[in-house]
């Protein structure tokens, strides 16, 4: 199976793609060793013995054993331990619903901000903006925030917002904008002073010295999207001569 | 033998009170039937035995794990002051860790074997004198002379 896999690194595949385990029955008695533990990411599922491709995109490998396919899409799924931004839709007792533009709103309730107790309640309205990650999130049940750590304390979570703009980008995007030694990142820091909140849901949020920079900054964001790394850096270097 | 055609019901029999009397034959008789009733009504699935083959693959949901993504929350060039200082405790500490992993690579090799050789000899005299009764320790003591006081000369 990691042999096959191997094979296939950085190849387009398809859904339906599959890949069997290579044990044919035939036990070698001179060779021991138990065959190597496969960690299947996204665009990967796992049916009995055999592993089926269940997106399209490009086969990814990172050492010693992690598959995942990198694929573009815009329809964000939710995940445990994914931190995402939400919209405050509903407030109903002790929980807001969030809308992180999944297929169904997610609940959080006010006890998991830093500092809140039953008393003390956090200054939550509707429409405001969280930082929130995941700590229930799967096909059967309603996906369920908190705006804390495992320690408690909010760590950049919780409510924010007021001056920036928000907007959508694919989530390919979000994983590039993310990705550690980003190029986008250290050209976006070479631009102009900033500031970013990025939501694995693939919502975007940036606030900039004022709004004419703040506009700019998103539109320019947007556009990364279908542009090559050299376009732009021609954009970006355009902007930096003129527009600002 | 009119008291043999009486027969009390096996209800009746298997009742506690009623087994001191019994004699040894039906006593035994009881609790066949009873082992057969109870064997009769366990009842078991008739389902193939499952195979626990511990599985090859381990499924991962997120992105996270896989590429390393870093917290969503930046800021750039000072924009932000308390985002900044949340994006440098984040990237120390993992920075930190692997500064500890190197130094820790490095400082096994940092005491070689002679060091160690060393500094356990002088530990040995030291320890020696702790473990040697009062008496003792004054003629191992007289190896060195008894100090005198020396007139500093001018």
């Amino acid at each position: 199976m990691d042999s096959a896999l191997r094979e296939r690194v950085g190849q387009v595949l398809l859904p339906g793609d599959e890949f069997c385990c290579d044990t044919d029955g035939v036990i070698s008695l001179s060779d021991t060793v138990r065959p190597e533990k496969v960690l299947c990411g996204p665009g990967l599922r796992r049916s009995g013995d055999r592993l089926l491709v269940c997106k399209s995109g490009v086969l990814r490998h990172k050492e010693p054993n992690v598959f995942w396919i990198d694929s573009q899409q815009w329809r964000y799924v939710p995940v445990k331990g994914e931190t995402v931004i939400g919209v405050v839709a509903a407030k109903s007792g002790d929980v807001f619903k969030v809308d992180f533009g999944g297929s169904e709103q997610a609940s959080l309730t006010y006890l998991s901000f830093e500092g809140a107790t039953k008393r003390n309640r956090p200054n939550v309205q509707v429409g405001d903006l969280v930082f929130a990650q995941f700590i229930v999130a799967n096909k059967d049940m309603e996906p369920e925030l908190t705006c804390m750590d495992s320690s408690g304390r909010a760590n950049g979570m919780g409510v924010f917002g007021g001056g920036g703009l928000l907007f959508r980008v694919s989530l390919g995007l979000v994983r590039r904008l993310l990705s550690p030694g980003s190029e986008l990142r250290s050209d976006l820091e070479k631009l102009l002073p900033c500031e970013l909140v990025v939501g694995m849901n693939g919502r975007v949020w940036t606030r900039a010295a004022d709004v004419q920079k703040t506009l700019v900054l998103a539109n320019l964001l947007q556009s990364c999207d279908t542009m090559s790394c050299s376009q732009r850096r021609q954009l970006f270097s355009r902007v930096r001569q003129g527009a600002l | 033998m009119d008291r043999d055609s009486v027969k009390l019901s096996k209800n009746l029999l298997r009742m506690k009170f009623m087994q001191r009397g019994l004699d040894e034959e039906t006593k035994k008789q009881l609790e066949e039937e009873e082992k057969r009733i109870i064997s009769d009504e366990h009842w078991y699935l008739d389902v193939p035995e499952l195979k626990s083959t511990e599985s090859q693959i381990i499924e991962v949901d997120s992105f996270v794990p896989c590429e390393d993504l870093i917290y969503g929350r930046m800021s750039f060039r000072g924009f932000s002051p308390d985002v900044e200082k949340l994006m440098k405790m984040n990237g120390k500490g993992e920075e930190e860790e692997k500064k500890e992993e190197e130094e820790e690579s490095r400082m096994k090799t940092d005491v070689t074997d002679e060091e160690m050789a060393l500094r356990y000899e002088s530990l040995v005299e030291s320890m020696k004198k702790k473990f040697v009764r009062k008496r003792e320790r004054s003629s191992l003591d007289d190896t060195n002379r008894k100090r005198v006081f020396v007139k500093p000369q001018d």
